[in-house]
Formats: structure tokens, sequence, C-alpha cells
């Protein structure tokens, strides 16, 4: 198709476009259950970024989509759908566990934490080169085979986290609590040693990671020659076979990277709030990082965007559920439901409509012919 | 469902089964169709020459009901027609066999052919029907297939036969052929001819699309050329010979362009010995490239002629370290290319080969990227000196901006993406890429195919200069003009063997275009 | 002890076949949709919407036919949805299929807790709001017989009878799916468009409509089996219901090859698994020993990769899948 629509349009106006239309559907069933969608959207605004505490929640949600969204788009530009952020995110949470519980008697907590830290982007990795692999050299479909890799990596949490990492004594499926001070550092904590005072939130130093694996994804998809293979690969691979390169190769190292950050992902969660590895930390957020990798066009910039108004969704959406007797959270999942719709499946559904005013707008203020 | 023996025969009475007038066809900026006019005599084995590009694709397209013509008429059988989708062409009697087939590989003949035409819900009555029918047909017709066979077992000729059958089974009295031979030895060609003949004392009205003189000769009762998207000539088969039709063909006796002047070849550089390249299961294998042989020489061009799909392609493939030989070897300087030893394109270019490919849309030029990314493709490694392994923005653009300067890319624009540039700009893009990377051998595919004329005479200036600096280069081109323009010597393919090398001096228009068409 | 083991063991046939009912509908819709050529990941979300949508109108008008009924139409609608967004508008089947079941698992529980208030399900159903098994004729007479009774009798009181009728539909529909496939000029056309649109096309036949009328049928199947689970297996919409099982109808489809009675005996297979898991907790197996509930219920996933990676056989899906059908010349 010609898209003979500048790029202000394309980039900009379109995906506006297309999350409003996901907002108007959204509201039109807010109203079908009873409710104003317009109060719904005060709530949800005023919930996300206004309340006591909330800016940081929303951080702290977004903080999750950013590597699970840099995740699934590392992979997109080599033309691969890595749906496994889920269960990459879980094992590299596992891997993040299982170091912190055999380091932390022996080593001092910061030494725990800064070898943890690979650890987690190593065994998401390695979730992620195995539906890789499988795709190069045995041609598996890898959107079966990562969304397989999901459910073996959610039996492997429940089996070990209710069998040989459980807590001992502890009924429910989850580790032992790490040892003081292995954990990343929440803002409000940080920021009151200089003497400022900020709300309580979970958000931590793992939203300043999240930050530097924008830039770092940045520099690594634009500025380096791996990237510039990895972009090649997406669009041809005949293309990148003559320049001498292996298309096996790429395909691998790109889902070994996606994992490593899905893994990341646990940071957050684990090292962050939770201080021990509990069942189902991922919550569903491997997902969502497909929709804002979608709405963000695989872009760092968009995606940190998108993981902002996914934040806000999902804390504003807690605030909306407290407020009104008949949401629950589960609204947020059906946004963000149509927000994949709109932006992945149906993106260039309003191209046509939006080309014909640009076309009506541009010839009458040019006069008439 | 199927229109009768008899209505067949009736329609003798009608003189012509197709007659267009002032057809035309545009896209874009590409006139495809000018101006046809085109009258087929009923009963008649009628055939369309011309070469690649000719725009033979384009009308054919429009007679099945694929384009819908700009303008012009379309009447068949004396009764005029809008076809404007398959299902009309079909229903106004036309049938049409494919160059690439429309035949889905894991079903059987049968239902293969019954396909879209069952003429009832229970596929088991279906069959006995259409078994019935075809029992007849195969007798009329001299159409023997095993209706129960799966079509992938089948070799190409078989598959082809049954494509035939499944056009008569829905009825068609026109029969539109495309490019038949291509895919076919030399005997299911002669096979094809017999059941040809059979169908046109049968009735059937054939329509031949081809650019193989011989076929033409050895078939055809009327003959039309096209050439440039028009029809330029309407003969009675008996009236002409190949020489003329080859040079209506081709349009222009030799152009003396003064751009080639005498080269100076140096060493051996490269020797292919008996190249050959199968490709297939062992029962259907074919023969894309068989015991092909040549020396090429320092600061010469050697021209590889020949229409496209007779293995130039795969020889240059081969040449690219892209595939590897099934037998024979390549060898340039010490190394020996084999089937045991194969090269990388990678290996390839560190020997000293540059390779411009004869597709830049799919394999020279990503086309998503900008014009600063697509000129580096396969030389990233030598853009990323100053700091390991980063692409610097600005010193791809000052690459970039210096070579579009020197090779007259316009616009001048390292930002803008590939995909914007002109035919003629995309192509200067790959050759200043893999010219620019001072090569000693210089594989170049269609090196103008799509280009406008200004950038073809700035190319073929180009191509001599890297010539005259030494560079040894194998030009593959299905435009004659660019061949005899530029080689010192050329070599013409046919069927995935050469058909010879001949000197400059000794090569006309005429004697290529009859070698490159099977003749001689 | 042997008659008991023996009993012990056709009760969980008998699991089997009510495990294995939804997944068997949800593959055969599958079957439809793949064969046609558009991939669907969204078995799972129309499932899940069709089960709600069954137990909704079963509790709001006391029906369990008018629940099926609803069942189905939220599920075509759905799938039509689907198939505008692949099939018209040449969208990513992936991302489409995906973005329905998230779709679904949010808007069933946010519709669920707006008309019933109860956490996002439904009431609990009453009898006559549901499907019933249905038992056989003689089931007493038969168990009681000497020697027959306890060794084949069982197998037709337990495992045969009892079943209520979306199990019969189920295995009707398998039938039902290869005949209109492999002997209908419908099923010629349909699996022609999955392997090579291009002849079809040529024959003069729409492939557009040809997907739109497959993608209806998956949606006819989803919905029997988001019914069964709902009102039929179950008493009332719960939410995740679904658990995943249109993920291994899924799996279930690739390990059958996309043929009806393999992929049923794949169902069978898996549902015997999902049978057995919670049967065999601290059971000492022979050689094996303690074998995990999770261990066996991961079996499903594990297969498939192993499947897909071809260690073991190839999965070969139908050509033409996953490509959206441009003209082209």
């Amino acid at each position: 198709m010609e898209q003979k629509l500048p790029r202000w349009i394309d980039i900009g106006l379109l995906p506006v476009i297309n999350i409003l239309a996901a907002f108007i559907v959204a509201g039109v069933i807010i109203a079908l259950i009873g409710e104003n969608p317009f109060a719904a959207l005060s709530v949800l605004v005023k919930g996300a970024f206004f309340y006591k505490g909330a800016l940081g929640y929303t951080l702290f949600y977004a903080t999750n989509f950013i590597f699970t969204g840099l995740a699934v788009a590392v992979a997109f530009h080599a033309s691969l759908f890595n749906i496994g952020g889920e269960g990459q995110a879980m094992v590299g949470g596992l891997g993040l566990g299982l170091v912190a519980l055999l380091l932390d008697p022996l080593l001092p907590p910061l030494l725990v934490v800064l070898i943890a830290i690979p650890a987690a982007v190593i065994f998401g990795a390695f979730w992620g080169v195995i539906p890789g692999w499988l795709q190069a050299k045995r041609g598996s479909h890898i959107v079966i085979t990562t969304i397989m890799f999901n459910f073996i990596a959610a039996s492997l949490m429940v089996w070990l986290l209710a069998g040989m990492l459980m807590a001992p004594g502890q009924m429910s499926p989850e580790t032992r609590s790490f040892a003081d001070g292995v954990a990343l550092a929440q803002f409000h904590t940080l920021v009151s040693y200089v003497g400022l005072s900020v709300s309580k939130s979970p958000l931590n130093l793992s939203f300043i990671i999240a930050l530097v694996a924008c830039v770092g994804v940045w520099v690594l998809i634009w500025r380096t020659r791996l990237g510039y293979v990895i972009r090649a690969t997406g669009h041809s691979e005949r293309a990148v076979i003559y320049a001498g390169h292996s298309p096996a190769k790429i395909i691998i190292i790109t889902m070994a990277i996606s994992g490593g950050l899905a893994g990341l992902m646990a940071l957050n969660e684990i090292l962050g709030v939770q201080q021990r590895v509990i069942l189902n930390f991922t919550s569903g957020y491997g997902f969502t990082g497909i929709a804002v990798a979608l709405m963000g066009r695989n872009h760092p910039i968009g995606i940190l965007l998108a993981s902002l108004l996914f934040g806000a969704l999902y804390q504003g959406g807690a605030e909306l559920d407290f407020e009104f007797q008949t949401i629950t959270r589960e609204m947020v999942l059906m946004i963000q439901g149509l927000i994949i719709l709109f932006s992945g499946a149906l993106a260039y559904m309003f191209t046509p409509m939006v080309a014909r005013v640009f076309a009506s707008y541009i010839s009458s203020s040019k006069g008439v012919d | 469902m199927t229109v009768t023996h008899q209505q067949a025969k009736g329609r003798d009475t009608v003189p012509f089964a197709i007659s267009l007038r002032g057809v035309e066809k545009t896209f874009g900026a590409v006139r495809a169709n000018h101006n046809i006019d085109l009258d087929i005599s009923t009963g008649d084995i009628h055939g369309i020459i011309g070469e690649n590009g000719a725009g033979k694709s384009t009308l054919v397209s429009i007679l099945y009901g694929f384009y819908q013509a700009d303008a012009g008429t379309i009447s068949v059988f004396g009764e005029e027609k809008t076809l404007r989708s398959t299902a009309d062409a079909i229903a106004a009697g036309i049938g049409m066999v494919h160059q690439h087939f429309m035949l889905v590989p894991t079903f059987t003949v049968l239902e293969n052919i019954i396909l879209g035409h069952e003429g009832t819900d229970s596929l088991a009555k279906g069959f006995e029907a259409a078994r019935v029918e075809l029992a007849q047909l195969a007798t009329r017709y001299g159409l023997d297939v095993d209706l129960d066979a799966i079509i992938e077992d089948f070799p190409v000729g078989l598959q082809q036969r049954v494509e035939i059958l499944k056009a008569l089974y829905r009825g068609a009295n026109i029969l539109i052929l495309d490019e038949p031979t291509g895919v076919l030895t030399p005997q299911e060609t002669d096979q094809l001819f017999d059941i040809l003949r059979a169908l046109k004392e049968q009735g059937v009205t054939i329509l031949l699309i081809t650019h193989k003189l011989r076929e033409i000769m050895a078939i055809t009762d009327h003959v039309s050329v096209m050439r440039g998207g028009e029809m330029v000539a309407h003969k009675r088969r008996s009236d002409t010979t190949p020489e003329e039709l080859a040079e209506v063909m081709v349009g222009r006796p030799v152009r003396t362009d003064g751009i080639w002047h005498e080269a100076n070849p140096g060493q051996i550089v490269l020797r292919a010995e008996n190249l050959e390249l199968t490709a297939g299961m062992s029962a259907k294998s074919t023969a894309l490239v068989s015991d092909v042989s040549f020396a090429l020489k320092a600061g010469e061009i050697l021209g590889i002629a020949g229409v496209s799909g007779n293995g130039q392609s795969e020889l240059l493939e081969l040449l690219a370290g892209i595939r590897a030989p099934s037998n024979g070897s390549i060898q340039i300087g010490g190394r020996h290319v084999t089937a045991e030893m194969p090269a990388t394109p990678s290996e390839i270019k560190s020997l000293g080969i540059a390779h411009v490919p004869e597709d830049r849309h799919s394999t020279g030029l990503i086309l998503p990227f900008t014009a600063a990314e697509t000129i580096i493709l396969g030389y990233e490694d030598k853009m990323t000196g100053r700091t390991a392994g980063w692409l610097d923005p600005e010193e791809l653009d000052e690459h970039c901006a210096g070579l579009m300067q020197d090779f007259d890319v316009r616009p001048p624009d390292p930002s803008l993406k590939s995909n914007l540039f002109s035919g003629g700009n995309q192509q200067k893009i790959v050759l200043a890429r893999e010219m620019s990377a001072a090569p000693s051998i210089l594989l170049v595919g269609q090196a103008t195919r799509g280009v406008d004329i200004g950038a073809i005479e700035f190319i073929h200036k180009q191509l001599i200069a890297m010539r005259d600096k030494g560079c040894a280069i194998i030009l593959v081109s299905v435009e004659l003009d660019e061949i005899l323009t530029l080689s010192d010597r050329i070599m013409v393919m046919n069927n995935g063997s050469s058909m010879g090398i001949i000197d400059r001096s000794e090569a006309d228009a005429r004697a290529i275009g009859l070698l490159m068409a099977g003749v001689g | 002890m042997a008659a008991e083991l023996w009993l012990q063991f056709v009760l969980a046939l008998d699991a089997t076949i009510r495990m294995s009912t939804p997944l068997i509908l949800c593959a055969m819709a599958g079957i439809f949709s793949e064969r046609s050529g558009i991939i669907d990941i969204s078995l799972e979300g129309k499932m899940l919407l069709s089960a709600f949508a069954a137990a909704s109108l079963a509790a709001l008008t006391g029906s369990a036919v008018i629940g099926l009924a609803g069942a189905i139409i939220t599920s075509v609608l759905f799938s039509l949805l689907h198939g505008f967004a692949c099939i018209t508008h040449k969208g990513n089947q992936v991302v489409s299929g995906l973005a329905i079941n998230i779709l679904a698992s949010g808007l069933t529980v946010t519709i669920g807790f707006a008309i019933f208030s109860q956490g996002g399900q439904t009431p609990f159903l009453s009898r006559d709001q549901r499907f019933l098994p249905l038992e056989l004729p003689f089931t007493e007479t038969i168990e009681s017989l000497p020697v027959i009774g306890p060794s084949i009798g069982v197998i037709y009181s337990e495992v045969i009878s009892g079943h209520n009728i979306l199990v019969w539909l189920a295995f009707l529909a398998v039938i039902v799916t290869g005949y209109v496939l492999f002997r209908t000029t419908f099923g010629l056309r349909l699996r022609a468009v999955g392997e090579k649109p291009e002849a079809v096309d040529t024959a003069g036949i729409s492939v557009s409509w040809m997907r739109y009328k497959a993608v209806i049928l998956a949606g006819i199947l989803c919905g029997m089996a988001g019914a069964y689970l709902s009102i039929a297996h179950g008493g009332g919409f719960v939410r995740e219901m679904t658990a995943g099982k249109g993920y291994i109808a899924l799996a279930a489809m690739i390990f059958g090859n996309w043929r009806p009675v393999p992929v049923l005996l794949a169902c069978l297979m898996f549902g015997f698994l999902e049978a057995i898991a919670a049967r065999l907790q601290g059971v000492d197996l022979p050689l094996i020993g303690q074998v995990s509930t999770d261990l066996i219920l991961v079996l499903p996933y594990v297969l498939t990769v192993i499947l897909l990676a071809g260690f073991v056989g190839r999965a070969v899906p139908p050509r033409a899948i996953g490509v959206p059908y441009v003209k082209e010349r």
C-alpha cells in the first residue's frame, strides 16, 4: 500500500486515533453497564496521577511494561513474534531468586544484588533462546512455541515454589524472604535520605534500570552493527544472506536479548517490592508488553509513552475498582484487549478515512483548481 | 457443466475467437499495453512472441479477467465481453494454463480438476460424474492422466497436462498457454505440441505466449510480435522466418554507442569448470545449471546472454556463494569452490568479489532502510572502524553522500528511504556500494532492469571504467542491447547450458537472438 | 484388587471424556479456521466468552438451550471480528487472536460483575438451567450381571452412559468435520484455500468468502465448547474458567496434524492426562514412584514442543496459513 501520508500522521495521528477508538468502545461498554464513561475517565486519570502516591504506583507499573515492551520490540525488529515474555520473566525471576537464596547467607547484600541482576537476564535469555533456536534451526513456529513455553514456565514455577523452594514451615507457594538489604531501594526511602519527602509507593530503582534499558535498546538497534543486521533480517532474510550473514544466528541472538529484557522485569517485582519469589508475580504483564510494543511502534520512546499509559491504566483501574461498585480491575484487561485490537490487528483501518480527510484538507487549503 | 463438443464446432462459423481493439493498460508510469489490436482466428494456433517486458503477461492477464483494460474492446466469438473476473473469463470459454501452475500440490489430479466446478455438494457424486466426462475428454484429446495420483508427485510435464485438462473440463474453447515450455524438457515439449495439435483438430483455439522462436515455427499458424507494450507485427507463420521474427522482436540493429572500446585483458582470475546445479529430489530433479565452463580474465567483460529462466540467475548465485555447486568447481585464485568445499558469501567477498544481484528489491536493497543504511549492506564492518561495533550516523551520511556524488544518485539525500528512489537511482546505489569496494571481480545481474535511459548510459560507462581499471566483470542480462554494448566476449545460456562463447567481433543481434531462442 | 484397579481405570476413562469434550470442540473449530489459512489463537477467548454468555443467559432466562444459542452467537460474532481483521483488513492474525483473548478475560468479568455482582461469576445454576447427564437405559441391570457386569458392563454404565448431550455432540462434531472436510465440495474448496488460494481464485471462487465461512464454523464449535464448560460440565461461569484449554486444543490440533480423527485422539490423550493428574497425587507408581500433578499437566505443552521441533514426526500445517491473500500478477 502506497503510504502517501506524511510521517507525522503515520507515527503520531494514526496511533492516537487507534487508542481513541479503543477508549470509545470501552466507554460504550461502560455506559452499557450503567456507569458514566466520563466520570470513569476522570477517576481513572485522577487515580493514576493525582492522588497520594498515585504517580509512584503508575511509574512502578510502567517499569514492568517498559521491560516486557522492550523485549517484544527487539524481537519484532527481527520479525519475530515473541509471545513468551510472561514465561521469560518468570524464569528470570527464578534465576534471580535462586541466586539470592543461595548467596545471601554468604555475601554482603549489595554483592548479592549485583550478581542476581545478571542472573535474571541470563535465565530469561535462556528461556527465550530455546524457542529461538527451534525457529531458526528446526522451523518451529515461534508463536506456538513461546505460548507453550509460557505454560511450561508457569508449571515449573508452581512445582518449585510449592516444592523445594518453598519457605520452610510455610503453606503458601513462595520462597523465604531474602536477607535484609537484598533489594532495590524504593524511591520514597532514597529520597528521604536527601531530606525530601515523597508519598510512599513501590517505585524503586528498577525504574532507573528500565530507563537505561530503553537507551540501551535504542543504541543496540539503531547504532550498532548487530542492531543493523537484526533490522535487516526482519525486513529481508534473502538480502541478509546475500550480505553474508546467517539469519539463524541472528534469530537466536535476538531471542536471547529479548528474553533477557523480559527477565529484567523480575527485578521490579521481586527485588523492588516482594524480596522473595511468589507465584504469578508476572500477573500477565508479559502480554501487556505486547500491547505496549505495538502501540509504541517498537521504538523505545513510543514504548516509554505506551508504558506510562498502561501504568496509568492499571493504577487508575485499581482506583476505578475502588470507587465504582460495578467496575472491577478486569476493566483494564478489557481496554488492553481493545488497544491491541485497534493498534495491532486493525492498525490501518482508519488510514483511508484519514487519507481522504487529509487530501481534502490539502486541496481546500490550496484553493479550488 | 462443460461446453459440449457440438457447441464448440458450431462456433466455427464465427471467424475470430478473440478480437481486441485498442486495448490499453497502464500501471502508474508504465504503459504495459498500448493500442493493442489483435484477431485470433477460430481454430487457430496463434502465437504471441516478444522479449521480457514486452507486455505479453499483462495482455494475457486481461484476457483471463485478472486485470481490466483501461480502454478498448474485447470480443469473444463475435460477442463483446467485459471480463471483470476469472469467473467471467471461464464463462466466456477462455481457459488458461499459467506459467506457474495453479494446482494444489497435496490434492489428487481429480480433485484439482473439479475444484470450483464440482457440480454437486457431495464429492463422491462429483467425482463419479467427472470421471465419466474426463474419460471422454481423454479419448477425444489424447490426454491420459492417472486421476488419483497426487500432483506433487508428478513431473512438471504431467502437471501441465493436468492444467490443460482442467481448462478443457471447465469448458474452454479458447486455451491460453503462458510460456508453457519454460519448465519442460525437449521431449515433454514435443509431447505438449502433439497435444496442442490434437486439440486444434477438435476445434479448440489456442493462444501460445512464448519467447521461443523454435516453438513458434514448429506449431503456430499465425504469429503476432509484441515489443514495448505494442503489437508490432502480425504474420502468417508460413510467410515468415525465424530470422525475420528475431529482428522484429529485438527491434533495431545493434547500437554503436561508442561507449565500448578495446579492452586489455590480463590474467585469468576465475575459472568455472563443468559447473552443475541440480535441484529437487532425485526422481524429479532438474538441472538448473548443466556443465558450464568458462575462464574469466582481469580487465574484460564477459556478457552472459539468454532469456530469463535459463540458468543465468543460478549461475550468478553459484559464483556469489549463495548456492553451492552440485558438481564441478569454481576456481578463484587458490581457492577451489566445490560441492564438498562450498564458499559463503562473506568468503567470496573476502576473495575480492562483489555482487550486484539481479533483484535489487528483494536482495540488493533493504527497501525500508534509508540510502545511508542500504549503502553499507554487507560492508557494515568497514563502517564501524572508528569505534568498535558502533554505527555513527554522521559517518554513514558522509560516506553515502560521497558515493551519491560519485555515482550521480538523485536526489543525493542519504536520509531518504531506499524505496523512494527511482529504479535507476536505486540501481546506482547498489552499484556504488559494490564498485566502491574495489573488487577484482564484479558480478552484475540485470544491471539496468527498470532503469531510465539517462541512468543506463551512466551505469554502462561506469562498468567500462571498472573494466579499464582491471576489474573482471561478469554481466548477466536479458537485454541483448546491453550485452552487445558492453561485452568483450559473450556466452549464451539456454536451458542451463552454455551455447558457446563468442567474441564480440563475431556477435550480432540475429546470431545471438537465435542462440537465445534455442535455435542453432 | 484387580477389580478395584479396573474400576478406577474405567472411572478415569469416564473423566477423560468429560475433560476432552471442550478440547474436541475447540480443536475442530481450529481445524476449520486453520485449514482455510487463518491462524486462530483466539480459541481460548472465544470459549471464555461463550461460557460466560451461556451461563448468563441460562441464569437470566432459566433455559439451558437459550444459553447454548447465546454462546454460539457470541462466539460467531467474535469469530467475525477476527475474520474482519484478518481477511478484510489483512491484519496480523496472531495479534488479532491475542487481542480477543485478552479482551475476553476483561469483558467477561466486567459485564458479569455488572449484571450479577458476584465477583465476575454468574450465580450457581440450578438443575433445569443446565444440560444434564443422559442416563442410557438398563445401566443398573447390566451392572448387576455376573462376570460381564463388573468388567464390560461398567464401561457401558460409567463411560458411555451418563454424559450430557454436548458430549455426544462433540463426538458427532468430529464425524461431521471429517465428512465436511473430505467428502463435500465445500470442504474441498476450503482445504484448497488453505494450501493454494491462487488455485481457488483462478477457478473463479472468492477466497475471502471461503475464509469467512470457515471462521463462522469455527465460531459455532467454540460456542458449543464454552457452553459445555459453564452449563453442562460446570454449574455457572467463573472467571478464567477456560484455564488454558483453548491453548491445549491448539496444541492437540497441531499434534493431530490438522486431521479430525488424529486430533480427536490427541484431545483424548490430553484429556486423559488432565483426568489422572489429580488422581495420581501421592500414588506410588511402579518404576516411576510419585509423579507430581504439575508434571502431568505440563505434558501436553512439552509434547507439542517436541513435535514442533520435528524430533518425533512432523507437523505440517496448511501451506498458505497465516499469509493474507493478495491477488498478485
